[in-house]
């Protein structure tokens, strides 16, 4: 795996890792959020932040799609299951998801019919083989997943299957970035922009966030060297004057994205004015709803729901952590009360929640890596 | 779920070129390729898959790393190969 050494080499690592302190101004602060729960993931497992001078924070954001779902639409799915002849379908990450009432598997204990699948494809599939049944596919996600709902309800309609709609969540990452810009709780000196999500949107989208809040992005890939050089890029820039969006990723994210996808989430989508993303409450022109066109795969206008809007649970600092202003270990129940075991809160649930990943890979503390081998990989 | 998983394309279906089989870890499945239209892929080469659609093309270098990242992840890594097991794309 020649290949991936070069991704993880240690002394490239130690050698970012010196060129990064050297560019820190002394006694200054530095906080750059990484939006993507793929990130976090990576900076946890290897210890990324052992890597950083003590003056450089990284802040975790909202980019896991199943966080972000308010309990209120796991309730409105469950409702939605609970019909005769419904079968419910989502991915599996979705089913351990807390609603008001208990999450999926609770509710298929009472007898309604959710079930995993790999791809809303695999759910058209459930529909064309049960046609006395009606198959709804709960779709969530970022960018990244929304074009493959898009050309499912394109297959859907082409082939006139009408037994089948979409209870569609697809969330959109810009809005969510500009509320945490415009949010008080929070001061940052730039984004590590998502890996996957830009696959699809591309760069420019974040264009707004260099131009009119100066703060530079870069776009990065997944692998630790990867954070780090997206970290010294960032540094770099800051250190430079400059704010602009960078690619650190370009061996897979195109500058334009992937138009293809991009016409397909036009042609079968549209923005909603608000949608409520749980932690962070209603944000405007943040998630897709099907067109008019496609309102006969619409789950919402075939089924009636309570839509109704439930408050987190009290003990639970989901919205905080989500936001970046508390780290996961700060939460009151964090690996007491809400373990990815019994999750209280999403950011529990997903393994690229911020409180699973830290949970996971807690061991891996500023302090304890120093300590170790420093011949161990990156 | 937000996984992109690296797979090599072994044969565009003929009657569907929405289509493609692949490779992933060892597992064989279809896949579909439509969003990447614009630049079909071809047997041999390698590209991102989320959810059941190839999302781009990539090199064998980057599904090398891909792979690593991946294999870190332990069971989730795990979980996604066995729902991919499962899917019945056509």
């Amino acid at each position: 795996m020649r290949f991936v050494d070069e991704f993880r080499d240690a002394e490239k690592a130690r050698a970012l890792s010196a060129e990064i302190a050297n560019l820190c101004e002394p006694g200054r602060e530095y906080k750059f959020m990484e939006v993507c729960g793929g990130h976090t993931h990576t900076i946890y497992k290897h210890g990324i932040e052992d890597y950083l001078p003590e003056n450089i924070r990284l802040v975790h954001g909202p980019g896991c799609p199943v966080c972000v779902i308010p309990m209120g639409r796991v309730d409105d799915a469950i409702h939605i299951a609970s019909q005769p002849d419904v079968v419910m379908t989502s991915f599996g990450d979705m089913m351990r998801v807390p609603g008001s009432g208990g999450n999926f598997f609770d509710s298929n204990a009472e007898g309604t019919n959710i079930r995993m699948v790999y791809s809303p494809l695999d759910s058209l599939k459930i529909a064309r083989q049960n046609p006395d049944t009606h198959v709804v596919f709960m779709a969530i996600g970022f960018e990244t997943t929304t074009p493959s709902t898009a050309m499912t309800l394109k297959r859907a309609a082409a082939e006139g299957i009408e037994n089948f709609s979409v209870f569609c969540n697809h969330v959109t990452i810009i809005p969510a970035i500009k509320a945490i810009l415009d949010s008080p709780d929070l001061r940052l000196d730039g984004f590590i922009g998502p890996g996957h999500v830009s696959t699809v949107i591309g760069c420019r989208p974040y264009e707004f966030i260099a131009g009119d809040y100066h703060k530079p992005v870069v776009v990065a890939g997944f692998e630790p060297l990867d954070i780090l050089q997206s970290i010294y890029q960032l540094l770099l820039q800051l250190r430079e004057g400059r704010c602009v969006v960078e690619n650190q990723y370009a061996r897979v994210v195109p500058w334009a994205g992937n138009t293809v996808a991009l016409k397909a989430i036009a042609e079968t989508m549209v923005l909603r004015p608000y949608f409520e993303w749980r932690g962070l409450g209603f944000i405007s022109h943040s998630a897709m709803r099907v067109r008019d066109e496609f309102a006969a795969f619409d789950a919402e206008r075939i089924f009636e729901m309570p839509g109704v809007r439930v408050a987190d649970p009290k003990a639970c600092q989901c919205g905080e952590v989500l936001k970046g202003v508390l780290k996961p270990w700060e939460c009151k129940v964090f690996g007491t009360a809400c373990t990815p075991e019994t999750p209280i809160g999403t950011c529990m649930v997903s393994p690229e929640g911020a409180c699973a990943a830290y949970y996971n890979y807690g061991r891996f503390t500023r302090t304890r890596i120093r300590e170790a081998s420093a011949h161990e990989p990156v | 779920m937000c996984l992109g998983i690296p797979g090599e394309v072994l044969e565009v279906d003929s009657e569907q070129p929405d289509l493609a089989k692949v490779a992933v870890s060892g597992v064989k499945r279809k896949i579909n390729v439509g969003l990447l239209s614009d630049d079909p892929p071809v047997p041999g080469d390698w590209v991102l898959i989320h959810v059941g659609f190839a999302l781009s093309k990539i090199d064998e270098d980057e599904a090398a790393a891909a792979l690593a990242f991946l294999n870190d992840l332990g069971q989730s890594y795990e979980d996604e190969l066995a729902a991919l097991r499962d899917s019945q794309i056509e």
